[in-house]
C-alpha cells in the first residue's frame, strides 16, 4: 500500500488550502443554522406570546368538541319549584325528538295538591311588574306590593308532578335528584348534596372527591362522569348533559315520520303501498327526508363536496389549456424571439404571485359566492404555475426529434407537433394531474372565504362551536374524495409515464 | 381487403402486418375518441353544475367582472402610500376608512411600525416558525419512515400513515378547531400549518433519504455505530442540501398557507385584507396586495436563489 511521507502531505495541504484551512462558516455551518433556528424558536415564542395564550386556552372545551365529532350530547333540565315538584324540560333542538322519555331518566311521579298561584285574571297586573318593583324599592315596599298580592287568587288542586328524578349516567354512575338533595354515584362514591332554595346554596356533606367540582362555597356543583357526561347543580335546578356515542338523527330528523324506527321499520314502511304523505310515496318521502334533513343536510354537503371536486377539475384542465399554448411562447428555444417570451414568462410569473387568495376574493366579488369563482381563482394561478413549469419542460427538451422533423421539409406547426409534443406530454399531463390532486385541497381553504365548495359550509359549522359531528362528517367526505383522487391520478400518471412516478 | 389494394407491392405477410397496424391503429383513434367525449361530457356537465350552484350565473356577472377593480380605484394615487405607512390622510372625515394613524405600532416614543408592515412580520413569523417546526418533526419522523434507516415494518408504517393523517387533513378544519380553543390570533394558524407541513415535509424528507448512498451508513455500521450515529453521520450530510432545499420551498408555500389561513380568522395580513375588502377600504386593500405581491415575490426569489446555491437547478414537486 503506497503512503505519503510528510513532505508530501503538507506540500499537498499547502496546495488546497481550500479542503484542510476551511473558513470559519464552512466549518460551523450547520451548528450556526441550528443555532439560529433554534434561536429563532425562541424569538417567535416570545412574538407570538405563546406562554399566554397557551396559559389562557381554555383546554377544557378542546375535550369536549373532540368528543363532539363522535358523539353528541343529551340535555335534560330538572327545574326544582319551591313547593318541591320538578319540571324536566329539554332544549328546543334536543337530538331525542319532540316528546321524549328517556329510559335513563327515571322520573317518580306523585299526585299532590298544590298551592298554585292561579294564572291572573288580567295579564296587565303581572306585565308591568318589573317596572314598579324597581319602583318599589325606592319608594317603599309594603304599601304598592298590597294591591297586586291581594289580586292574585291562590289555587288548590291535586296535580301529578315530578318529585324524584333517577339519571342513569352510564354503569354505576347514577344522579338522584330529590327535592331538597342530590346524591351523586360515581361507582363507590357517594355525594351528597343540600340544596337550599330560599338562601340559594349547594352545600355538600363531607369532603369532595376529585370529580366533583365546587369553585366557590355554596355556589353551583359541577360533577363529571366521565365519557358518559356531566351535572351542573344549583340550589334549584340540576343541568344535565349526558353523552352518547354516536351521530344522533344521521338519517331521519326528529320532524321526519320514519324518525325513532328500527331499519326494518323502515323498509317496510318503505315497501308498503300505504301512503304516509298522499302526495307522494313513501320511497320518495323517505328519501326526501334523509337528503333534507335539517340537522346534517345531506343534499347540501354533497351539493358543496361536488362543487370542490368541480372547481379543482375544471379550473386545472382550463389552466392546463391555456397554459400548452403560452408556454410554447414562453419557451426561449422554441419561439425565437426574446420580447415574447419575457413577456409570457412575466404574465405567468404575474399569474403565479397574485395568491389563490386574492383571485378567489376578486372572483367571489365578481361572480358571487359559488364554484364559479372558485374555478377562476384556481385557473389564473394554475395558469401561471403550470405555465412555467410547461415552459422549463419545453426547455429541457432533446433537440435532435425537432431537427429530424425538420429536414424532411415540414411546416413549423407540424415540427412541434411530431417533434416536441410526443417528447413532453406525458411531463405534461402528469403535472396537471399533481395539481389536479393538490387543488382539491386547496379549493377547501379558498372555499372558506366564500369561492364556493364545501369550505365554507365547514367554515360555518365550526364558528358555532356547536356542530362538531358535522365538521366529522364534512371531513371525513373530503378524505375519502382526495384519497380517491390521489388513487386516480396516480393510477393515470402510471399510465401516462409508463413508468411509477414515485 | 383495403390495404392490398392500395399497396399491390405488399407480399402476404407485409399485407397482414399492414392489417394489423391499421387495426391497432383505429382501434387507438377509438380510444381517443372515446376519452375526449368523457372528458368533453365531464366538462360540459361541470361547467353547467357550477353556473347553476353558483349565486350569480355566468353570462349575467361578466359585465360586471371588474367592478371589484373599478371599486379599488382611490381618490388619490397617494392615499396608498397614506394606507401602507399608516400616514395622516386629508380625507380623513371620521370614518374609519381614512384614518390610517390608527393602526400603528409604536415601539418607543414617535417611532412606529406601520400596521401592515407588523402585519406581514406577523404572517412571515407564522410561516417561518410553522416551517422551523415543520422541518423539525419532519426530520425526526423521516429517518423512522425510510425504508433503509428503519428496518421494522410496523414503525414504519405507522410513521408514514401518521404523516399522512397530518398531511391530509385540511388546513381550514385544523385553524377552526384550534380557533375555538386559543380564541383568535396567530396561534392556531402557527399549529394548523406547522401540522401540514410536518406531514409534507416528512414525506419529502423520506423520499430523499431512500434515494441516499449506504456506503457511508455500512462504514458506519462496521465500525459499530448505533441507529443515531448512523443516522446523523451517516445520512444527514448526504441529505442535508436536499433537506434544507425542500424547508425552503415548503417556506414559499407556507407564506401563501398563513395569509390564507389568516383570511379565514387566523391574524396576520390576510385577516386584514379579508376586514378591508368587505368594509369598502380600498386604499388600504391596494395597499396590502402591493404589500403582498412584493413579498412573495421577494420569499419566493430569495428561497429560489438560495435553493439554486445549495442543490443546482433541479426541478422539485411541490406537495399540496
Amino acid at each position: 500500500m503506497p503512503s505519503l511521507n510528510a513532505a508530501e502531505m503538507e506540500r499537498i495541504a499547502a496546495g488546497h488550502p481550500e479542503i484542510f484551512n476551511r473558513s470559519v462558516w464552512r466549518r460551523f455551518q450547520v451548528p450556526l443554522i441550528v443555532a439560529a433556528l433554534v434561536l429563532y424558536v425562541f424569538y417567535a415564542w416570545w412574538f407570538f406570546a405563546a406562554g399566554k395564550v397557551f396559559g389562557e386556552a381554555n383546554w377544557g372545551i378542546a375535550g369536549n368538541y373532540l368528543a363532539d365529532w363522535v358523539s353528541y350530547e343529551i340535555r335534560p333540565d330538572i327545574e326544582i319549584n319551591p313547593d318541591g315538584s320538578m319540571r324536566i324540560t329539554y332544549s328546543r333542538f334536543d337530538p331525542i325528538g319532540p316528546n321524549p322519555n328517556p329510559d335513563w331518566l327515571e322520573a317518580k311521579r306523585e299526585i299532590v295538591s298544590r298551592t298554585i298561584e292561579a294564572p291572573t285574571t288580567a295579564p296587565s297586573t303581572t306585565a308591568p311588574s318589573a317596572p314598579s318593583s324597581s319602583f318599589n324599592f325606592m319608594a317603599g315596599a309594603s304599601q304598592q306590593q298590597a294591591a297586586p298580592a291581594e289580586a292574585a287568587r291562590t289555587d288548590v288542586r291535586a296535580e301529578e308532578v315530578v318529585t324524584e328524578a333517577l339519571v342513569h349516567m352510564g354503569a354505576s354512575r347514577t344522579a338522584e335528584i330529590r327535592p331538597n338533595e342530590v346524591v351523586l354515584t360515581r361507582n363507590d362514591e357517594r355525594v351528597t348534596l343540600t340544596l337550599d332554595t330560599t338562601a340559594e346554596r349547594v352545600t355538600a356533606q363531607g369532603n369532595l372527591p376529585e370529580w366533583v367540582e365546587q369553585r366557590s362555597p355554596g355556589g353551583r356543583v359541577i360533577a363529571y362522569f366521565g365519557l358518559s357526561g356531566w351535572a351542573e347543580i344549583s340550589s334549584d335546578r340540576v343541568r344535565v348533559h349526558k353523552r352518547f356515542l354516536g351521530w344522533a338523527n344521521f338519517v331521519f330528523d326528529t320532524n321526519s315520520a320514519f324518525f325513532g324506527k328500527s331499519a326494518g321499520e323502515v323498509a317496510s314502511l318503505v315497501l308498503s303501498s300505504e301512503h304516509l304523505d298522499p302526495r307522494q310515496s313513501n320511497l320518495s318521502l323517505a328519501w326526501n327526508d334523509f337528503l333534507y334533513n335539517p340537522s346534517w343536510q345531506h343534499l347540501d354537503v354533497w351539493t358543496k363536496l361536488l362543487q370542490t371536486v368541480v372547481m379543482a377539475f375544471v379550473g386545472t384542465l382550463f389552466a392546463m389549456l391555456v397554459a400548452f399554448p403560452l408556454s410554447f411562447i414562453a419557451a426561449r428555444n422554441i419561439f425565437r424571439n426574446r420580447p415574447a417570451n419575457q413577456l409570457t414568462k412575466r404574465f405567468f410569473d404575474f399569474l403565479r404571485s397574485v395568491d389563490m387568495l386574492i383571485w378567489a376574493l376578486f372572483f367571489t366579488r365578481a361572480f358571487g359566492p359559488g364554484p364559479l369563482a372558485g374555478i377562476s381563482a384556481i385557473f389564473f394561478t394554475d395558469t401561471g404555475s403550470l405555465g412555467k413549469l410547461y415552459s422549463e419542460a419545453l426547455e429541457n427538451i432533446d433537440d435532435k426529434q425537432r431537427e429530424g422533423v425538420k429536414s424532411v421539409g415540414a411546416h413549423p406547426v407540424t415540427v412541434q407537433r411530431y417533434g416536441v409534443v410526443p417528447q413532453v406530454m406525458p411531463i405534461f399531463a402528469s403535472q396537471a394531474l399533481y395539481f389536479w390532486e393538490s387543488n382539491t385541497r386547496s379549493a377547501t381553504v379558498i372555499g372558506a372565504v366564500g369561492a364556493g365548495g364545501i369550505g365554507l359550509k365547514l367554515w360555518e359549522a365550526m364558528r358555532t362551536n356547536s356542530d362538531w359531528e358535522n365538521v366529522a362528517y364534512m371531513v371525513i367526505l373530503i378524505l375519502i374524495v382526495v384519497f380517491l383522487f390521489d388513487a386516480a391520478s396516480n393510477a393515470l400518471r402510471q399510465r401516462l409515464m409508463g413508468t411509477k412516478a414515485h | 381487403m383495403t390495404s392490398t389494394t392500395l399497396q399491390p407491392f405488399l407480399s402476404e405477410t407485409g399485407a397482414l402486418v399492414e392489417r394489423h397496424w391499421q387495426e391497432l391503429a383505429a382501434r387507438r383513434r377509438l380510444y381517443t375518441v372515446f376519452s375526449l367525449a368523457i372528458l368533453i361530457l365531464a366538462l360540459s356537465g361541470s361547467l353547467w353544475f357550477a353556473n347553476e350552484t353558483n349565486s350569480g350565473k355566468f353570462l349575467d356577472r361578466l359585465p360586471h367582472l371588474f367592478d371589484f377593480v373599478g371599486d379599488l380605484v382611490p381618490r388619490d394615487g397617494m392615499e396608498i402610500w397614506r394606507a401602507m405607512f399608516d400616514l395622516p390622510s386629508p380625507y380623513y372625515d371620521g370614518s374609519l376608512q381614512y384614518d390610517y394613524p390608527d393602526g400603528r405600532h409604536y415601539i418607543t416614543g414617535s417611532f412606529y411600525i406601520p400596521e401592515y408592515f407588523y402585519k406581514m412580520a406577523e404572517t412571515l413569523n407564522i410561516a417561518i416558525f410553522s416551517t422551523v417546526i415543520g422541518l423539525f418533526f419532519g426530520f425526526i419522523l423521516s429517518f423512522i419512515a425510510a425504508k433503509n434507516m428503519t428496518r421494522n415494518i410496523w414503525i414504519r408504517g405507522m410513521a408514514r400513515r401518521f404523516m399522512e393523517i397530518l398531511r391530509a387533513f385540511p388546513e381550514v378544519v385544523l385553524a377552526g378547531f384550534f380557533l375555538a380553543i386559543l380564541s383568535l390570533g396567530p396561534l392556531p394558524a402557527v399549529i394548523a400549518v406547522s401540522i401540514h407541513t410536518i406531514g409534507a415535509l416528512g414525506k419529502l424528507f423520506f423520499e430523499v433519504i431512500e434515494n441516499a448512498d449506504m456506503k457511508p451508513d455500512e462504514g458506519l455500521k462496521a465500525v459499530g455505530g448505533n441507529w443515531i450515529e448512523r443516522a446523523w453521520f451517516g445520512m444527514v450530510p448526504q441529505v442535508l442540501p436536499n433537506f434544507m432545499s425542500y424547508f425552503l420551498l415548503r417556506l414559499e408555500i407556507n407564506v401563501r398557507a398563513s395569509t390564507v389561513i389568516g383570511a379565514v380568522g387566523g391574524g396576520g395580513i390576510g385577516e386584514q385584507l379579508r376586514l378591508s375588502i368587505s368594509r369598502g377600504h380600498e386604499a388600504k386593500t391596494l395597499a396590502i396586495i402591493i404589500l403582498l405581491l412584493l413579498t412573495v415575490i421577494a420569499v419566493d426569489q430569495f428561497s429560489a436563489w438560495l435553493r439554486r446555491k445549495l442543490v443546482g437547478d433541479h426541478a422539485f414537486q411541490t406537495i399540496g
